[in-house]
């Protein structure tokens, strides 16, 4: 630990003028040592005095009318304390405020093969789990849709109550300027289709969650959650509690991906059952039911077309999606937003068309995954563009460097870009991967692919309407010299907990150390609307950044009394307080604290963060907007077996635009980490059901479920990008989830360049690229991918002049209440 | 069947998937092992590595009352000369040198099987016994209750092929296609006695009863033909599967060969051979006609052909393991092709 | 009477303990319900991912398929004894310094496989750690880190003075 020290004592230039003592360096995690030692305590972890264990009955049926249920034979079974069924718990839930519509136990309806219908409370698991057996549940079967397109071509029977046509969920339709006069523009139009085939997170952690009621009536729940913000308001929506009375703590999540964002069943169950029985309790998930609470990627079908000039640039784009929902809403409206709102912020599109639909099907509901609602169209622009480069004969990496959205500047949907590092990623990874060299001249079956790709960090917008900040942090200043951050903000293996102890260090002057951090708890922690969209470290680092500069305001002053210095001569650094002229001159930050302790009394500051507002103002402008979009370029290199259609990916190069590097380990791992996501994706994860067998899950196992092993898993040769974003935490911008987005098309474009074949799908399976082989020698299109996309209900559009026609992000010629009249 | 309670409370405990209680029993020497086993009925059975058959007693595929171990049978150790003991786990014997150089494909076999941990602990008797295989079969008991179960437990029809009258789950041992292979014989001890089976017979090509070995009877040997003298007989061991560990073979081929000449190997020409498919169906299926397009050939290209296009006419994967079923189809033809080069390229670099 | 709890002795991290339990429960099961031992964890319980490896007799296996009979008499190692007191293992202080450690769920397991492999192999190169490392599943770091942290971990084994690589921590130039 001694070298660490040491580092972060060194002044680290910028190059830019920022000089920095802790920002950039690669610390050590400040759990990393309870990780490696075992310590961590993950929600399966705890283990109260006379706990109980809770299990869930399953539905067996995709979509089936519950006409009776008798639980009396599991009441009796002895060891069981408590059988909950949707009646005990009727007040609908949801991550969205427009789709309340799950419940902790089914109602009247199931949904899906694993929806949960009752629940045991029992003294061991092995009791829970027989008791199950012992509830009788009557079905009334009704026809299952196993998929987006036979749920938009079959309205009844209904899979809810609500939604915009049918069986289909959410319907959008946005058109920013003309694009058929794009068309005509254009030198060359190109249409494609793609699919996208769903996937999961499948954290190496099992959901779990414990709950204690006490006698007092104040109730407490542990969860592996990213939001435990949005756990506490279903829990007092569900519970008819107060929420002052509620307190939700996020354990470290074994994981998360997206995976444990929603508020969900197990969650609402083991606190209903904690306050029933008034015994401490636990749920722990199996395998398989983590692949029924899934959230995961939604299989997305997607249309494009778009007019480009001769040089490549583009001159409209028309984009369509149809994504497979699963059985809930859970995030999946605003997965159907973000599924069209991000092709603009890489290259620029002057006329703008997205229509986006989202089906309700009878399947896990599907939701929010690492790159949320992007990487399927991000998969289906790149190699679009990949096609558009080769028809114009174009180096694809050329067309890419042409044509990039400037640094500050508005998109055709209104998002404001602010920084923009794509120019200087694509740079980096086509000579470090010898792109020019090796394009187009490897031998057959060696092929190499280029893709690019964008992320918000932090959506603009809550997920529920409000006006507060979407992060607070609050410190506490010891007089011994520490120093404590709370924050509501979850750690789920990114480490955000390490990051609000390296900024509030830097800006005090402290060894990260002396921080000590307290977060994801509902009764101590000031609201962190969680760890999702990318937004921790922008939010949570400019909250703490706030708060740790009115920590040096209040303190200053009292150390200048006393070196009898103005206060604006007052530095903080290597643990003292001093004044800059004479650096010798000052006090320990213990002393400092002290001195401002006696005069003000207790040192505590607290600082926020909100998002500034998003230009756009039409309705459905809440997705996309970001204080800051990250960038990312990706180079695949992949070795095809013609004779089998296998394909290996030894080497990936990936640049990513981080903006600026707060902790320098935590980058590297953020950003191998997404490539290893998006090597998974694009090579064999895919969530398989039996549409011909009750719709069952085909797969919910980690054997056949394939995550890459470490024989999968390619070398990857990374390189940081910083171009600091003035709304970014000393310039910062997010990593986590868009170094995935390129991978998947960097591959499918490698493949083409080893055999000649086109997969227009994810995953790029050896069956496909075989069956693609196979089209090639007879002559046929050397192609595999979706060839129709359905006949879809579109609403009338909602037309929103892009900025250079004028306007102000509102729609033309639209009243707000016509464009509301809608569910959205 | 399903799940009983276990009214004995065993304190704290953890949400995970659980083995059903039974009786667990330890002998010492093969002959104790016997009469545990014949004491116990058919509600016992043996256990070596415990990696097959702990995963489907928590999915509840098989409940037995009384589970006897055969890691402490010395017996099934005993390895000498061209004698496998049974009950080597595939690490040990992985690592046994002399086995290395003359069982080069049993060894590569052994390797291949899922991954370095399982392998540490499961067995080569555990894996020559492997239940077969199928993804409507090897599911939870929730999961097997949602399609109201099937033929090898629980249910009454066989979803991979719902007018069969059996079951096709598949042989997924990456070893035992190589003993059909070579022509091992296997060692069983049961209370009648012990017995010598060729490998061949050791399997039925039905997914319940996939082996000839009475439920009371212990594998104790693998009897392995005489090590190759001057190169006079050859095998190859060639695997599919999704990903480079923890997968089962979607497609196994093993491919032996024994030259002419007189007993040392020296003729160009193939006196005999067999072509073994693992993963295509209940059993190991050997080829036959594979085995005919190779003989007398010198293992040349056109042979080699024949040979894989005889391999792919009959290989009929079903619809239960990773992957689509007329790809796997397609491979067969694939991985024969490329077995039996290896074989010609070995050929051709040792004379 | 098959489910009277059985009572066994073993070595379990270097110290001698005695144990009962049903007799019926897997190694993993003895280890966190009846020892505590919590940082050995699981992520599917039937061999599938390598979550809950452990060492038993120097050798990594999966505490989910052991039974906890099996073990009487053998020495068993969870992560909670890879540390010298106070003094992380090198393996460790690698792991943490790299942070190939993210959410720190398959962690423990990871450090145990390359525990092993480490004895026996002290100089492994980076295709031998793949190999040895292969049944052991992360979704958090596409196993890069590990590597490097396996790999400064053995050179300091070996006592040599190294440190992580800049292009390790801070990517290329």
């Amino acid at each position: 630990m001694g070298s660490r020290k040491k580092k972060t004592t060194e002044r680290r230039n910028d190059g830019k003028g920022m000089q920095f003592r802790v920002v950039g360096t690669a610390l050590r995690k400040v759990d990393a040592t309870a990780k490696v030692t075992g310590a961590t305590r993950f929600a399966d972890d705890l283990f109260l005095p006379r706990m109980l264990y809770a299990k869930l009955l399953r539905s067996p049926h995709p979509h089936a009318r519950i006409t009776a249920i008798d639980a009396s034979k599991a009441r009796a079974l002895p060891g069981v304390k408590a059988v909950l069924t949707g009646k005990d718990l009727p007040i609908p839930f949801g991550i969205l405020p427009v789709s309340q519509d799950e419940h902790a136990l089914a109602l009247d309806k199931v949904r899906f093969v694993g929806d949960p219908v009752a629940a045991v409370a029992a003294t061991t698991e092995e009791i829970a789990t027989a008791a199950l057996d012992l509830i009788d549940v009557k079905y009334e079967p009704l026809r299952a849709f196993p998929d987006a397109i036979d749920a938009v071509e079959h309205p009844d029977p209904a899979i809810h109550d609500y939604a915009d046509a049918g069986n289909i969920h959410k319907l959008i339709d946005l058109e920013f300027g003309d694009v058929d006069a794009g068309f005509r523009e254009a030198d060359l139009v190109r249409e494609d289709t793609f699919f996208f085939e769903g996937n999961t997170h499948l954290p190496m952690e099992q959901h779990a969650a414990a709950a204690d009621w006490s006698p007092g009536g104040r109730l407490t729940v542990w969860s592996s959650t990213q939001t435990p913000h949005y756990v506490h308001r279903a829990l007092a929506k569900v519970l008819e509690l107060p929420a002052a009375r509620i307190r939700v703590i996020a354990c470290p999540n074994g994981g998360g991906f997206g995976g444990k964002s929603d508020p969900f069943s197990h969650e609402v169950v083991v606190a209903k059952l904690a306050m029933l029985t008034g015994r401490p309790i636990k749920i722990t998930l199996t395998r398989e039911e983590v692949f029924y609470c899934h959230r995961g990627r939604h299989p997305t079908l997607m249309w494009v077309k778009t007019g480009v000039k001769k040089d490549g640039a583009i001159t409209g784009m028309h984009f369509k999606s149809l994504l497979d929902g699963g059985g809930y809403g859970s995030y999946g409206v605003a997965s159907t937003y973000y599924t069209g709102a991000l092709q603009t912020v890489t290259y620029p599109i002057p006329r703008y068309k997205f229509q986006g639909a989202r089906a309700f099907t009878n399947k896990p509901p599907c939701g929010p995954k690492r790159g949320h609602g992007t990487p399927q169209p991000r998969f289906a622009l790149e190699v679009h563009l990949d096609k558009l480069a080769e028809q114009l004969g174009m180096d694809p990496a050329e067309l890419r460097l042409r044509h990039l959205v400037p640094p500050n500047s508005l998109t055709a949907n209104w998002l404001r870009v602010g920084t923009m590092g794509l120019g200087r990623c694509i740079e980096k990874v086509v000579a470090g991967s010898e792109w020019k060299r090796r394009f187009k001249r490897l031998p057959y079956g060696q092929g190499i692919g280029l893709a690019c790709s964008s992320y918000i960090t932090g959506a603009g917008l809550p997920i529920y309407w409000n006006a507060m900040p979407h992060s607070g942090v609050q410190l506490k200043c010891d007089r011994g010299g520490g120093v404590t951050v709370f924050c509501g903000s979850t750690e789920i293996g990114q480490g955000s907990d390490s990051i609000l102890a390296m900024i509030v260090a830097e800006v005090l002057g402290l060894d990260p150390l002396h921080i000590a951090i307290v977060t994801g708890d509902t009764d101590l922690t000031p609201v962190d609307l969680g760890s999702y969209s990318s937004r921790v470290t922008l939010m949570t680092g400019n909250a703490a950044i706030q708060a740790a500069e009115r920590a040096r305001d209040l303190i200053a002053p009292h150390v200048a009394r006393k070196l009898e210095v103005p206060a604006e001569r007052i530095a903080f650094a290597d643990g003292r307080v001093f004044d800059v002229e004479q650096p010798e001159h000052g006090v320990a930050f213990a002393e400092a604290v002290q001195l401002a302790e006696a005069a003000e009394g207790t040192v505590g500051t607290v600082g926020s963060y909100t998002p500034p507002r998003s230009a756009g103002r039409y309705r459905g402008a809440g997705v996309g907007p970001s204080p800051a979009y990250s960038y990312s370029a990706c180079v695949a290199l992949v070795d095809v077996d013609p004779a089998t259609g296998i394909v290996r990916v030894p080497k990936i190069w990936i640049a990513h635009d981080v903006g600026r590097v707060i902790n320098a380990a935590s980058v590297m791992g953020q950003i191998e980490g997404s490539v290893y996501m998006g090597l998974g994706e694009a090579l064999m994860e895919e969530m398989a059901y039996r549409g011909n067998r009750n719709v069952v899950h085909k797969i919910p196992s980690l054997l056949e479920y394939k995550s890459p092993t470490t024989l999968e898993m390619c070398d990857v040769v990374t390189y940081v990008v910083e171009d600091p974003d003035p709304n970014g935490p000393f310039g910062a911008k997010e990593c986590g989830q868009g170094p995935l987005l390129p991978v998947p098309p960097a591959v499918a474009n490698a493949v083409y360049d080893a055999v000649g074949v086109r997969i227009d799908e994810v995953p790029i399976t050896p069956e496909k690229v075989f069956k693609a082989l196979r089209r090639k020698d007879k002559g046929e299109e050397p192609r595999f991918g979706p060839t129709r996309f359905p006949e879809i209900p579109w609403p009338e559009p909602t037309r929103v002049p892009p900025p250079w026609e004028g306007g102000d992000g509102t729609a033309a010629g639209q009243s707000v209440g016509r464009t509301l009249g809608r569910h959205a | 069947m399903g799940r009983r309670p276990d009214s004995r409370s065993v304190g704290r405990s953890d949400g995970m998937l659980r083995l059903p209680s039974f009786r667990y029993l330890r002998p010492t020497t093969l002959s104790e092992a016997l009469r545990m086993k014949s004491d116990a009925g058919p509600e016992g059975t043996y256990v070596a590595g415990g990696t097959d058959l702990y995963p489907n007693m928590k999915r509840r595929q098989q409940e037995p009352k009384t589970v006897i171990s055969l890691m402490g049978v010395p017996e099934l150790k005993a390895t000498v000369g061209t004698v496998l003991g049974a009950g080597l786990t595939l690490s040990e014997l992985s690592v046994l040198q002399s086995f290395r150089r003359s069982y080069p494909a049993v060894v590569q076999a052994a390797t291949l099987v899922s991954t370095p941990l399982l392998r540490n602990m499961g067995t080569l008797g555990g894996n020559l016994c492997l239940d077969t295989r199928c993804n409507y079969y090897d599911q939870t008991y929730e999961w097997r209750k949602a399609i109201d179960f099937c033929m090898k437990k629980d249910g009454h029809i066989c979803w991979v092929a719902p007018s069969s009258p059996r079951c096709w789950a598949v042989t997924s041992s990456d070893i035992a296609p190589v003993m059909v292979a070579l022509g091992a014989e296997y060692l069983l001890a049961g209370p009648a006695g012990e017995r010598v089976v060729p490998a061949a017979r050791f399997y039925n090509n039905d997914g319940i009863n996939y082996l000839t070995k009475q439920p009371d009877e212990v594998l104790v040997e693998v009897r392995l033909p005489p090590p190759a003298a001057r190169g006079a007989w050859d095998a190859v061991y060639h695997k599919l599967r999704r990903r480079g560990s923890f997968d089962f073979p979607v497609l196994g081929v093993a491919a032996w060969v024994r030259w002419e000449g007189e007993g040392e190997g020296d003729g160009d020409r193939v006196a005999d051979a067999r072509v073994v498919l693992g993963g295509v169906a209940s059993w190991p299926q050997e080829i036959p006609e594979a085995a005919t397009a190779l003989r007398g050939s010198t293992l040349a290209p056109e042979a080699i052909a024949a040979a894989a296009d005889a391999a792919y006419r009959p290989a009929k994967p079903m619809d239960n393991t990773d992957f689509d079923l007329s790809w796997r189809k397609q491979m067969t033809r694939v991985y024969v092709t490329r077995a039996l080069t290896e074989l010609a390229h070995r050929r051709s670099t040792t004379t | 009477m098959p489910d009277a709890k059985a009572k066994i002795a073993l070595d379990v991290n270097g110290e001698p303990v005695e144990v009962a339990f049903a007799p019926h429960k897997t190694l993993l099961e003895v280890l966190r319900e009846d020892l505590g031992l919590t940082g050995t964890k699981h992520g599917c319980e039937l061999g599938e991912c390598g979550t809950c490896t452990v060492l038993v007799d120097g050798t990594p296996v999966l505490s989910c398929l052991v039974l906890g009979l099996a073990c009487a008499g053998r020495r068993v190692k969870t992560v909670e004894g890879m540390a010298d007191g106070g003094l992380l293992h090198p393996l460790q202080e690698a792991f943490a310094e790299l942070g190939a450690a993210q959410c720190g769920y398959c962690t423990p397991a990871f450090l145990l496989t390359a525990d092993a492999l480490l004895a026996g192999n002290p100089h492994p190169a980076r295709e031998q750690i793949k190999e040895a490392l292969a049944g052991n599943l992360c979704r958090c770091t596409g196993y890069i880190k590990i590597y490097e942290a396996v790999e400064l971990a053995a050179a300091r084994m070996r006592g040599e003075k190294a440190e992580p690589a800049r292009e390790t921590l801070y990517g290329q130039p």
